[in-house]
């Protein structure tokens, strides 16, 4: 009964795998990719050489690192507070509201952000006008985006977040909470010692699921905010977004093809480091 | 006694006005970018330009909406390109994650280990963009095809890994009675297992559909040329960032068009796209919540 699982995995996932070979060629489309001349590590070379793969580097691991610990942090916190309201309703209520911008495309949100954003007639810049002030025009200045993005993803994901802890917090032993109530502890005290602690193998587990993917971005997130707008690259290219662009306007293959490879590789000794240094400090928890 | 009763009210009270002022700003902070993208839709181009974009039309139309219904066949197209990727891509994968589940967690499958390895190895490693494209374009042969958005969406490590745990809960003896009474591994499997795994199927149908429902990327990569009818979401990218196909998609409607109401019909086509699952949401999310709880707590 795995047969099918197998043939998906070995047709999508393994068989591209001998195709990274492409990385070190000069990858010409008729002859294919074991054909093509091979250079070595000319591709890499170009690319350190030329600055674009620290750029996309940083960018990349930047992004993901205020996604990571802004986005955990946040539904970390909503978790924990809505656990404590009493009301029913307003925490069914609140939940399904906050898990809604998880359900709509990444094309739909960047439309609601030109809504809101854009120079000419979106909702935030009215606003300004009309309280006096001048709104910048967002599409032209790069150095608006990071907090453009960080904010666009946190709004997307924190209602799927809240959910997952808040998931994880309904299900933890209550005995315990009844035990610290009755010795006097307040609220604060028992989200301290009881709710976080309980909390502490989902958070790592999803941190590592995160750690894995810091060389990945949320492509199409970044692909639908910032598209073709060379104005903004300095701070918005990430790999993803760049692997893409270059293969689908440019043709350039090769080139694209080595930046996805540095993009597994590098990846996959973080995620292999992340773990051996979780199963270090304690065995239980990591991943594998 | 008395004295540590106050207290823990208080820092109660406090935590309880925190929350409700937060995560009611955070909940309207969900709502209003699509109230607002609605509002606009049936609002006046010129009235956009004038005020930009508001909470309420200042001058109602429904002027965009005419448009995309006296042509109606790309919107029409796109609706059944979608739905049709939508319904077969769940189903399939949804058996298919379903029985690669069972199989995995089968404590009398001796290679169930190995096999879940193979299967998780590749989430940690891949080959990388530009390997896979050249694989369904080169070699798969599958440019322009609805082949090509279908089948590399259907399983993930993820989802299996996540059914795995689902089916865990399910217990052993079932298997063994079925067994006895000399079924075979597939008809326990369908008559004995899959009843049971009704949380489960609808939390991963859920996953599996909503990335079937909003695919882009794919029939942006692979969906170039020829195929007439793009899937929704892919429709919408292109109006959204192409002048030239908005006014494709309301050419023969044998009006004259010398200025295109292009953010009210954005708008419109936004509406009509994201629609059904935003009218969906309030009856599956309760499952999908219930799903990932279940998930959750089972770790």
């Amino acid at each position: 009964m795995c047969v099918p699982a197998i043939l998906f995995f070995l047709v999508f996932a393994y068989l591209p795998m001998p195709g990274a070979y492409i990385a070190f060629t000069n990858f010409q489309y008729n002859k294919g990719i074991f054909a093509s001349p091979f250079v070595g590590l000319k591709n890499f070379q170009f690319l350190f050489i030329s600055g674009q793969l620290g750029l996309l580097l940083k960018n990349t691991v930047l992004y993901n690192l205020a996604f990571i610990i802004l986005g955990n942090v946040l539904q970390l916190a909503f978790a924990i507070m809505l656990n404590e309201v009493a009301s029913k309703g307003y925490k069914k209520t609140a939940q399904s509201i906050m898990f809604l911008p998880y359900f709509i495309s990444d094309v739909l949100v960047s439309l609601l952000v030109y809504n809101l954003i854009n120079y000419d007639f979106g909702f935030i810049s009215h606003l300004v006008r009309s309280l006096g002030g001048d709104m910048p025009k967002v599409y032209q200045n790069a150095n608006a985006w990071p907090f453009i993005i960080v904010l666009v993803h946190l709004w997307k994901s924190t209602g799927y977040g809240t959910v997952v802890y808040f998931a994880a917090i309904t299900g933890m032993d209550s005995s315990m909470m009844e035990a610290a109530q009755i010795d006097g502890a307040n609220a604060w005290q028992r989200i301290r010692y009881i709710t976080l602690p309980t909390l502490k193998p989902t958070v790592i587990i999803l941190f590592l699921f995160a750690i894995g993917g810091i060389l990945k971005g949320n492509f199409g997130l970044f692909y639908n905010l910032v598209g073709n707008n060379s104005m903004l690259f300095k701070t918005t290219d990430i790999i993803e977004t760049y692997v893409y662009r270059s293969m689908m306007n440019s043709f350039n293959f090769s080139q694209s093809s080595a930046v996805g490879l540095f993009q597994s590789v590098v990846g996959f000794f973080i995620v292999l480091g992340a773990n051996a240094f979780v199963k270090h400090l304690d065995p239980d928890y990591a991943l594998f | 006694m008395h004295t540590t009763h106050i207290r823990k009210d208080k820092s109660l009270i406090v935590i309880n006005v925190i929350t409700y002022i937060l995560v009611t700003i955070f909940c309207v902070m969900c709502i209003l970018p699509f109230w607002m993208i609605i509002a606009s839709s049936f609002s006046t181009e010129d009235a956009i330009r004038r005020t930009g974009f508001t909470l309420w039309p200042v001058e109602t139309s429904t002027y965009s909406y005419e448009l995309l219904f006296r042509s109606p066949d790309q919107m029409i197209g796109a609706y059944v390109v979608t739905i049709g990727l939508t319904l077969v891509g769940t189903l399939v994968g949804l058996f298919l994650v379903a029985m690669t589940g069972y199989a995995l967690q089968r404590r009398d499958f001796p290679y169930r280990n190995k096999i879940m390895f193979y299967i998780y190895f590749t989430s940690l490693f891949s080959a990388g963009l530009v390997p896979f494209y050249l694989l369904i374009v080169q070699y798969l042969n599958l440019r322009d095809s609805y082949l090509a958005i279908l089948l590399p969406l259907l399983m993930s490590p993820w989802l299996i890994v996540l059914m795995k745990n689902f089916v865990k809960a399910i217990p052993h003896e079932i298997t063994e009675s079925g067994k006895i009474d000399g079924a075979g591994d597939f008809t326990i499997f369908v008559k004995l297992i899959l009843p049971n795994l009704k949380p489960a199927l609808a939390t991963i149908g859920l996953f599996l559909a909503l990335s079937y429902w909003n695919e882009w990327y794919y029939s942006s990569l692979f969906l170039t040329t020829k195929v007439e009818y793009r899937p929704l979401q892919y429709h919408l990218y292109n109006v959204i960032n192409k002048v030239a196909s908005l006014k494709n998609s309301v050419a023969g409607s044998n009006v004259v068009i010398t200025d295109l109401p292009g953010e009210t019909l954005k708008m419109a086509t936004a509406v009509i796209a994201t629609g059904p699952i935003i009218l969906l949401y309030p009856f599956v999310q309760k499952y999908f919540v219930a799903g990932l709880t279940v998930g959750a707590v089972k770790g």
